[in-house]
C-alpha cells in the first residue's frame, strides 16, 4: 500500500500531464480542476506518508520487481519525503495564484508543462540510481523550459535562451559523469557505487574521483553555486510570476542531489583503497556557499527590480545551505544537517510566496511594475507593504522568524569548526548587506509614493475596494513560517532524527541493497571483488 | 587503434562542440551543443568497453558487449534530439524577437533600435 502511494506521487503527475495536453485551453475549468486536484492529492500524499513515518526506515520500490543493482529502484525516505512535501505546497501555492490572476491563460499548456514539472521533480526526488537522476532531471528541465517561456516576451525569451543553453551543457556534463563512473565502477545505482567505490582499480582512481567533480559540478549549475549561478537572476526575474514561485524548488533539486550523493555515494571509506571519500566534496561547499552568499548578497543590493532581488535571495540561501552541507564532516555534522533542512524549509515556502508578493507589487503599480522607486502609491499598500516587512525580515535571516532560527542552527554547528571564523562573518554580514538593500526597497517602494493628479500621495477609501486577487497566497507561506516558529521544537527534532538518517546511510545502503554486494559468480561485472559490506 | 581513433573523435567533437558554444550567436551554440552531444554519446557508448562481433545480448555468446551503455545511449539520443528540436526553435524566436542572432540579443543594428525603445513594460 505504501509502495503504491509512493509510486503514485510520480505516476499520478505524468498521467495528468497527459491528459492535460489533451483538454488544454479548449477545456480550462476542467484543466485548472484537475490540476489543482492532482497537486493537492500529491499534497496530501506525501503529507500523509510523513505523519504515518512511512520513512523511518528507507522504503524501497524495485520498477519491475528487478532488484537492485540490475533494476531501477525508487527510494523513499525522510528527506526525499520532506523534497516531495515542499515542492506539493509550493506548486499549490503557485498554482493557485496562476489561476486566480488568469495567469495560466497567457499560452497553451501551462497545466500540462506543471504537471510534468512536477513529475520530474517528484522522480528525482525518488530515483536511487545516477542515470535516472539524469533522465528525471532532463524531464522536469524540458518542462522548465515550457513554463519559462510561458506567455512572451523578448526579455524572457533572451533569458530563457541563456537558460536552455547553460542547461543543456549540464547535461552533456552529467552524461560524462555518469559514463566515465559505470565504466570505472561499473554500476549507476548509488547505493551500489558505494559498496563498489573500494574496490576500483587504483589506475582507475582519478578518472572516478574526475568524474564525481563532474558530477557535483552539474549538481552545483542546477543549485546556482558560485561561479555558475549567473543563469539563474535573468531567468527567474522574467519569469512569470508563478513559474518563478514554483522555480523556487528548482535549486533545490541540485542542493537535494548534493546532498544525498555525498551522503550515500561517497559515503563508503575509499576509493581505490587510496583516496579518502569523506572530506572529498564537503570543504569545497564550505568555500563555495561562502563565496557564493556573500555575492549573491550584493546582488541583493545591486537589484533595481523586486523579482530580481528575490532571485538574488534564493542564491544567498543557495550559499548558506552549502556552507551547512560544507559543515558536516565536523563533529556537529548532522546538527549542520538539520540546520540546514530547517533553513531549506523555509527558504523555499518564503521564496516562492516573495515571488508571489512581487508580483502582485508588479500588477498594482502600473507606472513602475515592481522596479524599486518611487511611484504612486499602489491599492492596499499598508498590508502589501506589512507583508513586504515581514518577508524582507524572514529572508534576510532577522527574528523573529525562520530565516533567523534557520540561521541559528547552522551558527551553533560551526562553532566547533575550525573556520567558524570565516563562516560567522559571512553568514552575518551578508545578513545585514541584505537587510539595508531590503529596507532601501521597502521604503522606497511604500514610503516615497509620490502623488500624481490622478492619484493621490495617500490611499483613499476607494483604492481599499480595488481587488487584490492572489493575495491570500502571498499570505500563507508567512503563516505557514509562523507555524514553523510555533512547533520549532517538535520539528527540530524531527529534523534531527531525519538529518541522522541521512548521515547515517547504513539504513539506506541496506535497504536498496540487502546482500551488502552482488554475487560476483553471477555477475559479469567488471570489478567481482568480494566485499564484506563493511560500510556500516 | 580503434580505441585511439575513437578517443581523438570523442576529443575533437567536443572541443569543436565547446568553441562552438564560446561564439556568441545562436546558431554556433546550437550546433556546438550538437557536437557536444555526439562526443559524449560516443563516449557513453565506449564506456562499455569496445569489442567487435559481441552481440549486446547476455548468454547468447561467452563474452557479450554490456547492454547497458547501449540502453543509455539510445536514452540519450532521444533526449538530445528533443532539447535540438527545442533550442532551435527557441533560437527562432529569440532571432524573430530580438531582431537579431547575438545570445545577448544586444548587438541591435541601426534599424531595430525604435523597436528596443518600444519594449513592452516590465510584465
Amino acid at each position: 500500500m505504501t509502495a503504491n502511494l509512493i509510486s503514485l506521487l510520480v505516476l499520478l503527475p505524468v498521467g495528468l500531464a497527459a491528459i492535460l495536453t489533451m483538454t488544454g485551453q479548449r477545456l480550462p475549468n476542467l484543466s485548472r480542476g484537475l490540476d489543482i486536484a492532482g497537486v493537492a492529492v500529491l499534497l496530501a500524499v506525501s503529507a500523509g506518508l510523513l505523519l504515518t513515518g512511512a520513512g523511518d526506515t528507507p522504503q524501497v520500490i524495485e520498477l519491475g520487481s528487478w532488484a537492485a543493482p540490475f533494476g531501477i529502484v525508487w527510494v523513499f525516505d525522510r528527506l526525499s519525503g520532506l523534497m516531495l512535501l515542499l515542492t506539493a505546497t509550493v506548486a499549490l501555492l503557485a498554482l493557485v495564484y496562476a489561476i486566480r490572476r488568469d495567469e495560466d491563460q497567457a499560452g497553451p499548456h501551462f497545466h500540462a508543462l506543471f504537471q510534468a514539472q512536477l513529475f520530474g521533480l517528484n522522480g528525482a526526488f525518488l530515483t536511487g540510481d545516477l542515470f535516472n537522476l539524469f533522465v528525471f532531471f532532463e524531464v522536469l528541465l524540458l518542462a522548465s523550459y515550457g513554463l519559462l517561456l510561458h506567455g512572451n516576451g523578448r526579455k524572457r525569451t533572451r533569458a530563457g535562451f541563456h537558460y536552455v543553453v547553460v542547461n543543456l551543457i549540464g547535461s552533456t556534463l552529467f552524461l560524462f559523469a555518469v559514463g566515465a563512473l559505470y565504466g570505472t565502477v561499473g554500476s549507476l545505482n548509488l547505493a551500489d557505487i558505494t559498496l563498489k567505490l573500494p574496490e576500483v582499480a587504483p589506475d582507475a582512481v582519478p578518472l572516478v574521483t574526475t568524474a564525481i567533480f563532474l558530477l557535483f559540478t552539474v549538481f552545483l549549475i542546477k543549485g546556482a553555486a558560485f561561479p555558475l549561478y549567473l543563469w539563474l537572476p535573468g531567468a527567474y526575474a522574467h519569469a512569470s510570476i508563478p513559474v518563478a514561485a514554483l522555480f523556487a524548488i528548482m535549486t533545490k533539486v541540485g542542493l537535494y542531489s548534493v546532498l544525498r550523493v555525498d551522503s550515500v555515494m561517497l559515503s563508503g571509506n575509499t576509493i581505490g583503497g587510496i583516496m579518502e571519500t569523506t572530506a572529498l566534496i564537503a570543504p569545497w561547499l564550505l568555500w563555495l556557499g561562502l563565496i557564493t552568499l556573500l555575492l549573491a548578497a550584493l546582488g541583493v543590493v545591486a537589484a533595481r527590480f523586486v523579482r530580481r532581488q528575490v532571485a538574488y535571495l534564493i542564491i544567498a540561501s543557495v550559499g548558506t545551505i552549502l556552507i551547512a552541507l560544507g559543515l558536516v564532516t565536523g563533529q556537529s555534522g548532522e546538527a549542520a544537517i538539520s540546520g540546514a533542512l530547517y533553513y531549506w524549509m523555509h527558504t523555499t515556502v518564503l521564496s516562492a510566496g516573495f515571488f508571489l508578493l512581487a508580483g502582485l507589487i508588479l500588477r498594482h503599480r502600473p507606472e513602475a511594475g515592481d522596479g524599486i522607486e518611487s511611484a504612486p502609491p499602489m491599492p492596499h499598500a499598508i498590508l502589501v507593504g506589512s507583508l513586504f516587512f515581514a518577508y524582507a525580515i524572514a529572508m534576510a535571516g532577522l527574528p523573529p522568524l525562520t530565516g533567523f532560527f534557520g540561521k541559528i542552527m547552522i551558527l551553533a554547528a560551526a562553532l566547533d569548526s575550525p573556520l567558524m571564523a570565516p563562516v560567522f562573518a559571512v553568514i552575518l554580514a551578508s545578513g545585514l548587506i541584505m537587510v539595508i538593500a531590503l529596507a532601501r526597497a521597502g521604503s522606497r517602494l511604500f514610503y516615497q509614493a509620490q502623488a500624481t493628479p490622478g492619484h493621490p500621495a495617500h490611499a483613499t477609501p476607494a483604492d481599499a475596494r480595488v481587488a487584490m486577487p492572489g493575495l491570500g497566497t502571498a499570505t500563507l507561506p508567512l503563516v505557514l513560517a509562523g507555524a514553523m516558529v510555533v512547533g520549532a521544537q517538535p520539528l527540530s527534532g524531527w529534523l534531527a532524527d531525519t538529518a541522522a538518517q541521512v548521515a547515517t546511510p547504513g539504513g539506506y545502503l541496506d535497504a536498496v541493497m540487502p546482500n551488502g554486494v552482488l554475487d560476483p559468480a553471477s555477475a559479469p561485472g567488471k570489478f567481482g571483488a568480494e566485499n564484506d559490506g563493511g560500510h556500516h | 587503434m580503434t580505441n585511439l581513433a575513437l578517443s581523438l573523435l570523442i576529443g575533437v567533437l567536443t572541443g569543436a562542440g565547446v568553441y562552438l558554444v564560446l561564439r556568441a550567436q545562436t546558431f554556433p551554440v546550437v550546433l556546438g551543443l550538437t557536437l557536444m552531444s555526439y562526443g559524449v554519446n560516443l563516449f557513453l557508448f565506449t564506456m562499455g568497453r569496445l569489442q567487435t562481433a559481441a552481440p549486446a545480448v547476455v548468454g547468447a555468446v561467452e563474452h557479450p558487449t554490456d547492454p547497458l551503455p547501449q540502453a543509455l545511449v539510445l536514452t540519450a539520443i532521444v533526449i538530445a534530439f528533443a532539447m535540438t528540436a527545442f533550442v532551435i526553435v527557441l533560437a527562432l524566436k529569440a532571432r524573430a524577437a530580438l531582431g537579431n542572432d547575438h545570445v545577448d540579443g544586444i548587438h541591435i543594428p541601426q534599424a531595430d533600435r525604435v523597436l528596443d525603445r518600444n519594449e513592452e513594460p516590465r510584465a
